[in-house]
């Protein structure tokens, strides 16, 4: 606000009180010339009933009065004003000093009789100025009050909504453990977790430049990106891309998003991370009580358009038991008075120093609590603990049915078939579960159903079609360098060909999917599949000890190229 | 916090010096230098050898910077930085970004 207001109500209204009664009507007609309101009174009661019920400006107070004196008046007059500053000038015909000394004590000054009206004129014009700075600055004081009020209520619902969009998700799993800690009342980092339809879960932590609201702007679209894109089966490349493109389009250049987003499948103990600026994330190893960084090798998203995802992305192999840990960098950057911060080796010492792993989220909360001690958190400080859990204990909530009234696609197939310029590019698995939800009764079993398409067309397209070979995956450098080789030979694709035959009849006592999905490739050897053994070491890459737990029959005919699998529902 | 800017004299680059914290206080000041300053050379030269820290708003004010300076075309150099601050940048990958030497 760079205009200073004139609270000041004009004109000036003066109250002037003094038992003489030929002096009181010289000074009225003085200020009524001088365009004053003028209220009068002739005795120190007088003069207290008027002022209330007036409340002039400024007050012209006689010394000498009968009843109470002008001393007394004043004060009583200064106690009934509070907080506004009505100034108070003593007329009077005392010469002593310590009488005057009185009168700027407790009013603000004093003029000697007889009096010059040019003096008198001038006192009350400089008193009349200071009272309205005084005023000026009472309301703007109020006024940034009331403003600060405002703003506080405002964002204390934006800070509901916020985090109910932003720190949502099923961030509250038993194998989760998570710290936020605001330094204003919105959060920089933004903390999200979800669950794909696969039963993969993908944790996402991002720390927005800054602090407060301006960064806090930036993670709702985020969030919701993220959520609704992991709903609808979209890959973890695909969200990335688009939550990239989005805060690219509304971010100022000056504000970024650091980000580390990592998927979970319990099925297979796999983990792909991706870290876009924020310091080494942790695999902590149960067993062998290794710590696996995780490093930055992505600029952050909203600053570039472009990602190299397929290149920075990298997959680990994990055990039930292993911890993953993804922290902002609020920790490593917390201070303590001396101004020293925490940094990265106190860090690790926590994990080194660190006897049951059941305690070490609270360890490394109270290292981090007992280094800062009194002096308060510099940034946002994000702790985030997954542990790794066998699939059967990691549960979903069923959902309620989107569409329980039995409407929808009841008694249909569907065949599609993906050509290379469509799979080089186009995910269909999205698009295929949201033809799955709008099955009525199907969509309690829409993630299994999923699952089992997904991994099909996975086989198909990456042995089938692109002919890669699964036993490059057996460690997890070879896993990284086969989704690059995936990705250059998905680049390349000019023939080939995947079949999705969906064939479905259901009422709500049950029903019957029969998924068909043949490829292009040259197939594999599926009669090996009825020797045990085989079938665990040589297939594991296809997921098909997966598909056959979630499917009630597997089969493969012509050369292991044409899989069929079905999917019965009963109630 | 300081920040002085001067042209090389051989080269004519922009050469923008900080010292102390790097962060969100010199906004504006950092602006200040290099906006309605004619760089004949087109290229820009932040000298962090008296620099100890930089926060991510700093990181934020090398972007803007580079989309001044022409964003992918830009020529931003970053030198003289001490480990703590080379770390910072290398977290974020900014050697994508700019030359840092």
């Amino acid at each position: 606000m760079g205009k200073v207001l004139n609270y000041f109500p004009s004109p000036a209204k003066i109250l002037i009180v003094d038992s003489n009664s030929s002096e009181r009507c010289l000074l009225k007609r003085f200020f009524l010339e001088h365009s004053y309101i003028v209220v009068d009174a002739a005795s120190g009661r007088d003069a207290l009933t008027s002022f209330k019920k007036h409340r002039p400006d400024i007050v012209l107070l006689d010394l000498l009065m009968s009843d109470i004196s002008g001393f007394d008046v004043a004060v009583r007059i200064k106690a009934l004003a509070g907080d506004d500053f009505i100034p108070i000038v003593f007329l009077t015909s005392l010469q002593d000093e310590r009488s005057l000394v009185r009168c700027v004590e407790v009013g603000d000054d004093f003029l000697a009789k007889p009096y010059s009206q040019i003096v008198l004129q001038a006192k009350i014009n400089s008193l009349i100025n200071m009272r309205n700075m005084q005023l000026t600055l009472i309301n703007q004081r109020d006024e940034i009050t009331n403003y600060n009020h405002d703003l506080l209520q405002q964002q204390d619902v934006a800070k509901r909504v916020f985090d109910r969009i932003a720190h949502a998700g099923v961030l509250g799993a038993d194998n989760i453990k998570y710290h936020l800690s605001p330094l204003s009342i919105f959060n920089g980092d933004v903390m999200l977790a979800g669950v794909s339809p696969t039963g993969n879960l993908v944790v996402f932590l991002g720390d927005f430049t800054g602090h407060g609201l301006h960064a806090a702007i930036g993670s709702m679209p985020l969030a919701q990106t993220f959520y609704t894109m992991l709903k609808k089966g979209f890959s973890l490349r695909e969200i990335v891309r688009e939550i990239n493109i989005t805060l690219c389009e509304i971010l100022p250049v000056d504000l970024f998003c650091c980000a580390f987003i990592a998927e979970i499948n319990f099925n297979n103990c796999h983990l792909r991370v991706w870290n876009a600026g924020l310091p080494d994330c942790v695999i902590y190893r149960s067993s062998t009580r290794e710590v696996v960084k995780l490093a930055s090798n992505h600029i952050p998203m909203g600053i570039n358009e472009t990602l190299n995802f397929d290149a920075t992305v990298r997959v680990y192999e994990i055990e039930p038991g292993d911890r993953l840990y993804v922290w902002s960098d609020g920790i490593h950057e917390a201070q303590n008075s001396r101004g020293d911060m925490f940094g990265e080796d106190r860090l690790m010492d926590v994990f080194a120093c660190n006897s049951r792993v059941e305690n070490l989220f609270e360890e490394i909360n109270t290292a981090v609590d007992h280094f800062i001690g009194d002096s308060a958190a510099e940034d946002d400080v994000s702790l985030l603990e997954i542990t790794m859990i066998k699939a059967d204990l990691f549960k979903l909530d069923k959902r309620a049915a989107l569409n329980s009234d039995g409407l929808g696609l009841k008694d249909w197939r569907m065949r599609l078939e993906l050509r290379p310029e469509t799979l080089k590019s186009f995910d269909p698995l999205p698009l295929l579960l949201h033809i799955l939800m709008n099955v009525p009764h199907l969509q309690p079993y829409g993630g299994q159903v999923y699952t089992v398409i997904s991994e099909l067309y996975s086989n198909s397209l990456e042995h089938g079609v692109l002919g890669l070979d699964s036993a490059v995956k057996l460690s997890s450098v070879g896993f990284t360098e086969y989704y690059q080789h995936r990705e250059a030979s998905l680049a390349k694709l000019s023939k080939g060909y995947v079949i999705i035959d969906l064939d479905y009849s259901g009422n709500e006592e049950g029903g019957d999917l029969k998924i068909i999905i043949e490829d292009s490739g040259v197939g594999f050897d599926y009669q090996q599949m009825l020797c045990e053994d085989a079938f665990k070491n040589q297939f594991s890459g296809r997921g098909i000890h997966l598909i056959r737990s979630l499917s009630q029959s597997l089969h493969y005919a012509g050369s292991g190229n044409k899989a069929y699998a079905t999917f019965v529902w009963s109630d | 916090m300081a920040i002085t800017s001067t042209f090389s004299a051989d080269s004519g680059d922009l050469v923008i010096a900080i010292s102390g914290r790097f962060d969100f206080s010199s906004h504006q000041e950092f602006r200040g230098v290099y906006e309605n300053v004619d760089v004949k050379s087109g290229a820009y030269v932040i000298d962090l050898a008296n620099s100890s820290y930089l926060d991510s708003s700093a990181l934020g004010m090398l972007l803007m910077l580079r989309d001044y300076a022409g964003g992918d075309e830009a020529n931003v150099s970053i030198i003289n930085c001490n480990n703590d601050v080379k770390k910072i940048l290398n977290v974020s990958n900014f050697e994508q970004l700019f030359t840092i030497k």
